[in-house]
C-alpha cells in the first residue's frame, strides 16, 4: 500500500511542500475585471510585443514564470524543473516559453485543469525528494485558442449563452521543499478520472466538466472524511455559470450544500457586463485566479484552507467534428496556510 | 449518488439558458434589412450613373463584397455580426467576411500554406455545395428542356 494515499484516491503530502512564490500575468480584458489589482502584470496590448498570437502566449507564460521565480527569490535557471501546459496543439505555448530557460521541462496537457495537474505533480516531485524547487505554470490566450478551436477573430459569428470566454492569462507558482520558503503549503490532493456523461456541445463545456468536478470532490471528501464546511473555499477551475449551477445541483441531490464555501474561477475572473457569456475558461483562467488573488489571500490570512479543483474538458476540434462526447476531468489540490 | 446520462441531460437542459431567439431574430431582420437596403441604394446609384440593369447588379455585388472585406479588415464586421447573426451572414457581405477573416488570421503561417490555403476554410463548403447544386440544376434544366 502506498503510504501517501488515503482511501481510494486522495493523496497526502507529508512534508507539506511550500509555495515559495507565485505570479499572474493577464491580458487587458482580464485586467479590467473584478480581480484587477491582484495580478502582477497586466498587458496593455495582448500581443505582448510579439508578431503572432502563439508567440504572445509563450511570452506571457515566460514572463509569468520569471516573475514567480523572482518573487520566490530565485532566478529561473536555479529551478530544478518547470512543469507547464497550455491549450495549443503539441503544447507549443509552454514549450517555447521555457525553450531558453536551460531548466528541465515537462509539458502537461489537462485542458483547463492544467494548473491543478501541475501543482499536483509538482508537489509529488518535491514531496518525494525529486526536486528542491520547481515551477508549475499554465497559460491560455484568447486569440491563439480561438483560431485553433473555433473561428478567425474577424469572422462574424454568434456565441451561445452557455459558451465560455478563453482567458488571456497565465499563472505560475514555485513549489519548494523547505518549510521556511513560504507560508502556504500543498498538503493533499487527488488525481481525477475521466467522466463522460454524454455532453457533445463544445459551446457548453461547463456542463461537460461539472460531473468530473462532482466525482473528484465527492471522492476526496469521502477519502479524507471531510466535508465542504471544513474548507474556507472550494474553488473549481472554470465551470462558469452553467457548470457551477450543475455542480451545486449534483451535490444537492446528495443532501450537501456547497454554496456557502463554493466559488468558481470562471465566474471570479470576469464580471457579467464584460460580455463573456457563461464566464471565463482556458488553462490561464484558473491559473491566474489561483496564482493572483487566492494564494495572496492564503498568505495574508484571509483564507486558511482552500480545496482547489481544476476542471478540464477533454476534446479537440477533430473529436467534436467526429461526433465524440466531451469528457471532463478534475484534479484536486489542497492549499493550507501554515501557522508559525 | 449515481447520475445516468439521461438524467444528466435533463438536468443540463434545465440549467442551460437558451439563446434569446426573439432578440436575435429582430437584430437579424433589422441589420440584414439595412444591408439589403444599402444594396438597393447602390444599385440605384449605378443605374442613375447609366449602367445597364445587369451590369449595375454585378457592380453592386462587387461593391458589397468590397465593403464586407473592408469592414472585416477594420474589425467592425464581427462586432456588428455579434448582434446581427444571420443578418450579417446571409447577405453577400457575410460571404466576403467568411473569406477575408481567415485570410487575415492565417497570414502568420505564410502566404501559401497560411493565407491562401486557409482562405476557404469557412466559405469552402458554400462554394462546393453551391457549385454542385448549380450543376445539378443545370442538368435538370438541360435534360428536361426547361429552358
Amino acid at each position: 500500500m502506498a503510504v501517501n494515499r488515503m482511501g481510494a484516491r486522495a493523496l497526502r503530502f507529508r512534508n507539506a511542500p511550500r509555495i515559495a512564490g507565485h505570479a499572474a500575468v493577464v491580458g487587458k480584458k482580464e485586467g479590467e475585471g473584478p480581480l484587477r489589482g491582484t495580478f502582477d502584470y497586466v498587458a496593455e496590448d495582448d500581443h505582448f510585443d510579439q508578431p503572432t498570437w502563439e508567440k504572445a502566449e509563450s511570452e506571457m507564460q515566460r514572463r509569468c514564470i520569471e516573475l514567480a521565480a523572482r518573487k520566490a527569490g530565485r532566478e529561473v535557471r536555479e529551478l530544478n524543473m518547470i512543469l507547464a501546459g497550455d491549450l495549443l496543439n503539441q503544447c507549443i505555448g509552454s514549450a517555447f516559453a521555457s525553450s531558453d530557460s536551460n531548466v528541465p521541462f515537462l509539458g502537461l496537457y489537462g485542458a483547463c485543469s492544467t494548473m491543478a495537474q501541475g501543482l499536483l505533480l509538482g508537489a509529488c516531485l518535491v514531496d518525494g525528494g525529486f526536486a528542491d524547487e520547481l515551477a508549475c505554470a499554465a497559460s491560455s490566450h484568447f486569440c491563439s485558442a480561438e483560431r485553433q478551436y473555433r473561428f478567425p477573430l474577424a469572422y462574424g459569428g454568434q456565441r451561445t449563452p452557455t459558451a465560455q470566454w478563453t482567458a488571456t492569462a497565465s499563472g505560475a507558482a514555485v513549489i519548494a521543499a523547505k518549510p521556511e520558503r513560504g507560508r502556504v503549503a500543498v498538503t493533499g490532493g487527488a488525481v481525477g478520472q475521466m467522466v463522460d456523461l454524454g455532453v457533445k456541445d463544445a459551446n457548453n463545456m461547463g456542463a461537460a466538466m461539472a460531473p468530473a468536478a462532482y466525482r473528484t470532490l465527492s471522492d476526496y471528501f469521502r477519502d479524507t472524511a471531510t466535508e465542504p464546511g471544513d474548507y474556507d473555499m472550494v474553488l473549481t477551475g472554470d465551470l462558469a455559470g452553467v457548470g457551477a449551477d450543475l455542480l451545486i445541483e449534483l451535490f444537492k441531490q446528495d443532501g450537501v450544500d456547497i454554496r456557502p464555501v463554493y466559488s468558481d474561477c470562471g465566474l471570479l475572473l470576469f464580471s457579467p457586463d464584460q460580455d463573456v457569456h457563461a464566464g471565463g475558461s482556458g488553462c490561464g483562467c484558473s491559473a491566474c485566479v489561483l496564482c493572483g488573488s487566492i494564494l495572496r489571500d492564503l498568505e495574508e490570512g484571509r483564507l486558511r484552507r482552500v480545496l482547489f479543483a481544476g476542471t478540464g474538458a477533454m476534446m479537440s476540434p477533430v473529436s467534436v467534428q467526429q461526433g465524440q462526447n466531451i469528457a471532463g476531468v478534475c484534479h484536486a489540490v489542497v492549499l493550507e496556510r501554515q501557522e508559525g | 449518488m449515481h447520475v445516468s446520462k439521461d438524467e444528466y441531460d435533463a438536468l443540463l437542459k434545465q440549467k442551460s439558458p437558451n439563446s434569446p431567439i426573439l432578440k436575435d431574430i429582430l437584430w437579424a431582420a433589422v441589420i440584414g434589412g439595412l444591408i439589403c437596403t444599402a444594396g438597393q441604394g447602390i444599385l440605384n446609384l449605378y443605374k442613375m450613373a447609366g449602367l445597364p440593369e445587369k451590369d449595375a447588379a454585378t457592380a453592386t455585388s462587387i461593391t458589397l463584397i468590397f465593403l464586407g472585406a473592408l469592414l472585416t479588415g477594420l474589425g467592425w464586421y464581427d462586432k456588428l455580426a455579434k448582434h446581427a447573426g444571420a443578418g450579417t451572414i446571409v447577405p453577400i457581405t457575410g460571404f466576403s467576411n467568411a473569406v477575408v477573416a481567415p485570410a487575415l488570421e492565417f497570414k502568420s503561417e505564410g502566404l501559401v500554406l497560411g493565407m491562401a490555403a486557409k482562405m476557404f476554410t469557412i466559405a469552402g463548403p458554400v462554394l462546393v455545395y453551391g457549385i454542385s447544386a448549380s450543376v445539378v440544376y443545370g442538368l435538370v434544366v438541360y435534360v428536361f428542356h426547361l429552358a
